[in-house]
């Protein structure tokens, strides 16, 4: 307990350090730039195509469960739809994100560490923590809703080229589906919680490579800290979030 | 000048220094040398405010610097420049860019002035053509020069060397040894540099301390050293077997 205490204290404090002032703002802004491609940018291949397989299977797992005659067939667009937005483009996307974009942040702050290069910048005198996190979370905040826009895009997309393919659902019945009782709140719930992830996933993944003593194999293991931890917390949001915003 | 008064540090209750008081000259090539793990790079990290010290004092000309906020100690470190063991580049930035960092960050130079101050400072430690380089395409002398570059670009008024020619053969070692004291004497720089290599401190060591087991031992200068009669520093001093015969008179 006091070691999770004394942990979280020290998230907070780099916290603290991250938001101060910024030596020079246009430095950073390059480096936020640099950021939006690689954590941004360079994330929109990975998501679009786990969105369409996500969009695609979703739509011939619903269109084999509901073979009763009773359920109209639009249905199976409609819950391609909804699913999409409100779990999978925000929650799933989230977790493949934490994986590919959280240690990435890790082990590249991790290795700045333990080669010398964090305490090179404290030595000019620059706040390391807010120039090398700011600009990733500015990075992640704006831009991972972008991608879940995307995500949720190819996978409505993916659901349609998938169950016409398959000659599950007709296109006609599928985009009424898609269009059906729709609720523009939930993009806004999406696009909340991706907002809430990515402040998870950059900071947790942050705050493991900032702190890390060692050598490579200690990068290695704050790189699948990130990625645990970070898992875990989007996993226990996505239910608060979820409780508070739907409720 | 550089001053520290009975300075101590431990990590989890294990003394690493203890009661260090020590003054560094300006203009000089001031040496800690030591064995491995005697403290001399605690020591140099706690100079510079990389480790908080359990006691004592750093007096940077006149100011205490290790009882100043952060925000002013800020100030004090834009006048100094350090060279890391392992260089500690920035692997993400090319030759140039590493150099011209301190420039942007710190300066309202125009880029036209960056681009001649890093050229100037490249050319300083006889880096050329290798503006567009990555670190990760240099060889270990080079990332030495360029982290020198680095260090040197704003015009410091302090100079910390940790190891500088470790990893290095014989030769470019002496060269680099070279370009830190020209560097020093040129820009009258306060220059502290932690080494174990001899030949360092034959070449280059105006003044030298030396630390064992995390206290000063002895202090004085190259030409004092192979005189001393501190046991530990002989120990220290004449550790290879060449040495030993010298001192023996086995080669003539």
């Amino acid at each position: 307990m006091i070691k999770f205490l004394t942990q979280a204290g020290k998230y907070f404090l780099l916290l603290k350090k991250v938001f101060s002032k910024p030596e020079k703002p246009s430095v950073y802004y390059k480096q936020t730039l640099r950021e939006f491609v690689f954590l941004g940018l360079n994330s929109a291949g990975i998501i679009a195509i786990i969105s369409f397989f996500m969009g695609a299977v979703i739509t011939l797992q619903t269109a084999y469960n509901t073979e009763n005659p009773i359920y109209p067939k639009y249905l199976i667009g409609l819950g391609t739809r909804d699913s999409m937005i409100l779990e999978f483009s925000s929650t799933i996307s989230a977790l493949i994100l934490a994986g590919k974009v959280g240690s990435n942040i890790a082990s590249e702050i991790g290795t700045m560490r333990v080669t010398e290069q964090i305490d090179a910048l404290e030595i000019m005198g620059v706040n390391s923590a807010s120039y090398l996190i700011l600009p990733k979370l500015i990075a992640t905040l704006l831009f991972n809703p972008i991608l879940t826009l995307l995500a949720i895009t190819v996978g409505i997309g993916g659901g349609w080229i998938a169950g016409t393919s398959a000659g599950v659902i007709s296109s006609e019945s599928y985009i009424y589906g898609i269009q059906y009782a729709f609720i523009p709140y939930y993009i806004t719930y999406s696009l909340i919680k991706t907002v809430f992830f990515a402040f998870i996933i950059t900071s947790v993944s942050a705050f493991q490579g900032y702190f890390v003593e060692g050598g490579s194999l200690e990068v290695g293991r704050a790189s699948t800290k990130a990625v645990v931890y970070s898992s875990i917390l989007i996993l226990l949001f996505n239910v608060i979030l979820t409780q508070l915003l739907l409720s | 000048m550089i001053r520290v008064n009975d300075l101590s540090k431990s990590f989890n209750g294990k003394t690493v220094l203890e009661n260090i008081s020590v003054s560094f000259d300006t203009g000089k090539t001031n040496l800690i040398i030591g064995q491995s793990g005697s403290g001399k790079t605690v020591l140099l990290k706690s100079i510079v405010g990389l480790h908080e010290v359990d006691k004592g004092e750093i007096w940077f000309e006149d100011v205490l610097f290790n009882k100043l906020p952060f925000s002013e100690k800020k100030l004090i470190r834009s006048e100094i420049g350090m060279l890391f063991q392992g260089s500690a580049l920035f692997d993400s930035l090319t030759v140039e860019q590493n150099v011209s960092f301190p420039l942007d960050m710190f300066t309202t130079m125009t880029h036209e002035e960056i681009t001649d101050r890093v050229n100037f400072c490249l050319n300083r430690v006889n880096i050329l053509n290798a503006n567009k380089l990555f670190p990760s395409e240099l060889s270990g002398g080079m990332k030495k020069r360029v982290a020198i570059a680095r260090a040197i670009a704003l015009n410091p008024k302090y100079l910390f060397c940790d190891e500088p020619n470790s990893g290095l053969d014989p030769i470019t070692a002496i060269l680099i040894d070279e370009l830190i004291q020209e560097l020093t004497h040129e820009y009258s720089m306060t220059t502290i540099i932690n080494t174990h290599d001899m030949n360092s401190v034959m070449e280059i060591g105006e003044k030298i301390i030396f630390i064992s087991k995390g206290a000063k031992c002895w202090e004085g200068d190259k030409n004092e050293i192979l005189n001393s009669d501190c046991e530990p520093l002989n120990d220290f001093v004449f550790a290879n077997s060449l040495a030993k015969k010298l001192r023996s008179g086995g080669i003539k």
